[in-house]
């Protein structure tokens, strides 16, 4: 008995040592190095460690207004994404509402959207004279007020929330299709009203999903950093993510930047915290996998009031901003109309053959994207199938730290690097490997969930099978699971990819003039006011964005917000939630 | 007729008066093996990249690297770049003379003087010959003619102030522009930096760039830039744009951009053959003509629709004071206007 423990164990140490070590290097690289030398930073002194930093940052009025604003931010982002994402969701999950298909594409859409190109859209649409909206709303009222200002907090809320709400559709939805109807059958058989159902029976069921697509909306806007520097700053007021960047700015305040970070990364570790306490918590005793019989409600006379809402809101995440964008790209002056006049080609000539930083930007930010995709994906492939096998001891320690990056906003992540990357032994700045490392550390929970939930989908059975059949576990690999996994790996690839090139939040601190990606040069574009050559460049991000998600679809035969068309996903897919929590974030 | 054979004539020009021709071979052979120049500028982009382009088309086998951004950026980045070891830049030009002060002070500029400045304006010429101002213009009111009749327009920088211009106004950014950041000393020079606590009670949309309120203004989102360079929103008039340009009597900021070679340029040779031609007649003629920029070269002829610098009352500020203030300028402005 003993001798069997200890042989076990003693094959568990060896199969471990080489992963330990490749994991243990990767994680002080990538996390302990940065992050040591953040809190360093924060409370380094002339004179030894200090808590002058701090202080400073609580007595500068400037700085805690910041603070404040993102708070506000963050929490209303929070609940607009709810009031928005949740009745989407029990819609397109639960009803005979029309088009279901179609909306659920938009929100893909609206998922996969940058955004920074958004905002940048919205200056279009709803700029207070300038607007088309408002240009729109004073010629057929007469008014003098511009019907809406998107240069203001409530601006950047709403924008913000457009392409928010999606990560607390996906958490409903996925509820939703789990819990078999049956209990709310047994409800309204027993004499409950619809209502009575919904409050008793439904929502204590999606409670905790309701909560966790709060926080992880808040957890978007609280490290958003492209939306509030393209609304807020015109308007005079700093987020903490715009404020750490400015920071940044000569000469350079890297201790006040790093203090700052501190709240930021906390707040984060906080809320997760609480995410996973509340997940956790649900038993889901309810929810019968395949099992439960799904009816839909029917609408009635509601069917087409409900579709027009929905697409009210894809209209304000997508069919607008998306127009004003190719409009801004075919124009001249993006505040004419399009007449033949006003209509040209010039600003894809300027993008493509006159900017000279266009080109050096595609090429820096395909390569980075294929390099972060391709090794990410192997890198959280071999984690994976490690820690879901449980091939080494203390396998619950690699899978949290191979989770862990998630609590590292992007800004703050940049931050981290640029303090421990700027000084021997690392002299990575200026270079793309920091611009890699900071990428592959953001986007590495992603890709594990990813590919933690493939793996989880593969039973161990077969593998079995091919071991007392004589294989090797490398040969079995190869044979049996490889070809499972494939397509789930190719997913994972897929959502790093998608996350490297819509990058901004960490690569805006650590690009260098010679290492600029596509979207610091949108943003340079911007501050210089060159909007057709920002559609321009925008379209080719989106375009980019769309043909990889056609990839993923292709390669998962479903959607990626984890629903195959009228039928449930085939395991809990909490994975995919925590996979898309860091999924965006620019 | 063709664009490269322009250039062609313009190289031959630059040639011919040159001081020395054989020595200008030998420094153009061995910018040819060096191969590009990178150029850190603050220059507007579509301007920057046309001259960029010029010089290509009349140096073959030389490449222009064009890193464009806000002068405190450049500078910005300059520095984090030399912090981490990191020699990239061979030509820096900004538009905020104090930061040719401090490089000059950590000796990273080269001492180098391009053919043909001798004649410039003593305002251009660094006296100890590290760097000289290749291009000027001058800050300005501009507004949208359609939202504005001349007779309501703004006619000086205190009418800028008046309670009716609330929600109406944009200023470009001191933290981001070099322009911005010598207006806004030249300004508070004249008026205190109670002007700008007023001006900032009107609530004027944030913009980064110099170059952005000419957008601003003309798109109709402001109806009055508070600020901006003047040759921006000259460009944007010139392209048919409902704009139109306001010089204060009381005088307009003068803001000279110095451009220099760095001490530890990369490519030296493509460097000073760059600088000369960025220097030259002809370019700096370019720079006038199409870009609507002042320059230094006393043979440069501007075009007939906007008035000679000599017919505008400037305010200098120089380049020692704006190095000295551009950190209370950038905290101060913070304060006012929120961010």
């Amino acid at each position: 008995m003993t001798a069997r423990v200890a042989r076990q164990w003693v094959a568990g140490v060896d199969r471990a040592l080489p992963v330990w070590a490749a994991v243990v290097l990767a994680l002080v690289l990538l996390m302990a190095l940065p992050l040591g030398w953040l809190v360093w930073m924060s409370v380094g002194g002339a004179a030894g460690a200090t808590l002058g930093h701090y202080a400073q940052v609580a007595r500068d009025p400037a700085l805690l207004a910041a603070l404040w604003n993102t708070v506000v931010l963050s929490f209303w982002v929070g609940l607009a994404s709810l009031a928005v994402g949740a009745p989407l969701a029990w819609l397109t999950a639960r009803t005979d509402l029309p088009g279901k298909s179609v909306i659920r594409s938009l929100v893909l859409a609206s998922f996969v959207t940058p955004p920074f190109l958004g905002a940048f859209a919205w200056v279009m649409l709803a700029g207070p004279n300038a607007g088309l909206l408002n240009v729109l709303w004073r010629s057929t009222t007469g008014a003098t007020d511009p019907l809406l200002d998107i240069f203001t907090m409530s601006g950047l809320v709403f924008v913000v929330t457009m392409y928010t709400f999606p990560y607390v559709y996906i958490m409903i939805t996925n509820t939703l299709l789990l819990i078999a109807s049956d209990l709310e059958e047994a409800a309204a058989i027993l004499g409950a009203g619809r209502l009575a159902v919904a409050r008793t029976v439904t929502l204590p069921m999606v409670a905790p999903a309701l909560a966790s697509g709060f926080i992880l909306a808040v957890l978007q806007a609280l490290a958003l950093f492209g939306s509030p520097a393209i609304l807020a700053l015109p308007a005079g007021f700093h987020t903490i993510t715009t404020q750490i960047w400015a920071l940044f700015q000569y000469p350079p305040k890297v201790e006040m930047a790093a203090a700052i970070s501190m709240p930021l990364l906390l707040a984060t570790a906080l809320l997760l915290l609480v995410q996973k306490r509340l997940l956790g918590r649900r038993g889901y005793a309810a929810i019968g996998g395949k099992g439960g019989q799904r009816g839909q409600i029917p609408l009635g006379p509601w069917r087409w009031p409900a579709l027009l809402g929905c697409l009210a809101v894809m209209a304000c995440a997508i069919f607008l901003p998306y127009g004003i964008l190719a409009k801004a790209a075919l124009s001249r002056a993006w505040a004419q109309p399009l007449s033949w006049s006003n209509l040209t080609l010039g600003n894809f000539a300027f993008t493509f053959f006159e900017y000279s930083a266009t080109r050096a930007a595609i090429v820096n930010t395909l390569e980075l994207g294929l390099a972060t995709a391709t090794i990410g994906a192997a890198l959280v492939a071999m984690l994976s199938y490690v820690t879901n096998r449980r091939l080494v001891l203390g396998h619950q320690l690699v899978a949290f730290l191979a989770l862990a990056p998630i609590v590292i906003p992007g800004v703050v992540l940049a931050v981290a690097l640029f303090i421990a990357y700027t000084r021997p032994p690392f002299l990575l700045y200026g270079t793309l490997a920091i611009l890699f490392v900071a990428y592959l550390t953001k986007e590495m929970p992603v890709g594990y969930a990813q590919s933690e939930a493939t793996f989880r989908a593969i039973p161990p059975e077969l593998e079995d099978a091919g071991r007392i059949l004589g294989a090797g576990r490398l040969r079995i690999l190869w044979d049996v699971t490889a070809p499972l996994a494939r397509s789930g790996i190719i997913a994972a690839w897929c959502f790093i990819f998608i996350g490297v090139i819509r990058e901004l939040s960490a690569s805006i601190i650590l690009f260098s003039p010679a290492t600029r990606v596509m979207s610091v040069v949108i943003f340079d574009l911007k501050e210089e006011g060159q909007f057709g050559a920002i559609a321009v460049l925008g379209i080719v991000m989106l375009a980019l964005t769309f043909a990889t998600v056609l990839l993923v679809q292709k390669a998962l035969g479903r959607d990626v917000l984890g629903v195959r068309e009228g039928e449930p996903p085939p395991r809990p897919r909490r994975a995919d939630a925590d996979a898309n929590q860091n999924g965006v974030g620019s | 007729m063709r664009p490269t054979l322009v250039c062609a004539l313009m190289l031959i020009a630059s040639l011919a008066v040159a001081p020395s021709a054989s020595a200008q071979d030998a420094r153009l052979e061995a910018a040819k093996k060096e191969g590009k120049v990178v150029w850190y500028t603050s220059l507007a982009l579509p301007s920057a990249e046309k001259i960029a382009k010029l010089f290509e088309a009349a140096h073959p086998g030389i490449k222009v690297d064009v890193h464009r951004t806000g002068s405190e950026r450049v500078m910005s980045r300059l520095m984090q770049e030399l912090g981490a070891g990191i020699k990239n830049v061979d030509v820096v030009h900004t538009s905020d003379a104090g930061h040719f002060v401090v490089l000059k002070g950590k000796n990273l500029l080269q001492k180098y003087t391009p053919p043909g400045v001798d004649g410039f304006p003593a305002g251009f010429k660094d006296k100890d010959g590290y760097y000289y101002g290749l291009r000027a213009t001058v800050n300005v009111i501009a507004y949208n003619t359609k939202a504005l009749s001349p007779a309501e327009a703004p006619k000086t920088w205190k009418d800028l102030l008046d309670p009716r211009w609330k929600g109406k106004l944009v200023t470009a950014h001191p933290g981001y522009s070099g322009v911005i950041a010598t207006h806004v000393l030249a300004l508070v020079n004249q008026y205190g930096w109670d002007y700008w606590k007023q001006l900032a009670q009107n609530r004027p949309m944030l913009v980064q760039s110099a170059v952005d309120p000419s957008g601003v203004v003309a798109s109709g989102e402001r109806a009055v830039a508070v600020d901006g360079g003047e040759y921006t929103f000259y460009q944007t008039k010139k392209k048919g744009n409902p704009l139109e340009i306001v010089y204060p009597k009381e005088g307009v900021p003068l803001v000279i951009s110095p451009s220099a070679i760095t001490s530890f340029a990369p490519h030296p040779n493509a460097a000073k053959v760059f600088t000369d031609f960025t220097f030259s007649r002809e370019i700096q003629q370019v720079m006038a003509d199409s870009e609507g920029l002042y320059t230094g070269h006393p043979d440069v002829k501007y075009p007939t629709d906007k008035p000679k610098l000599s017919d505008l009352k400037l305010w200098s500020v120089e380049p020692e004071e704006l190095e000295k203030r551009i950190d209370e300028i950038k905290k101060r402005f913070v304060e006012f206007f929120g961010a």
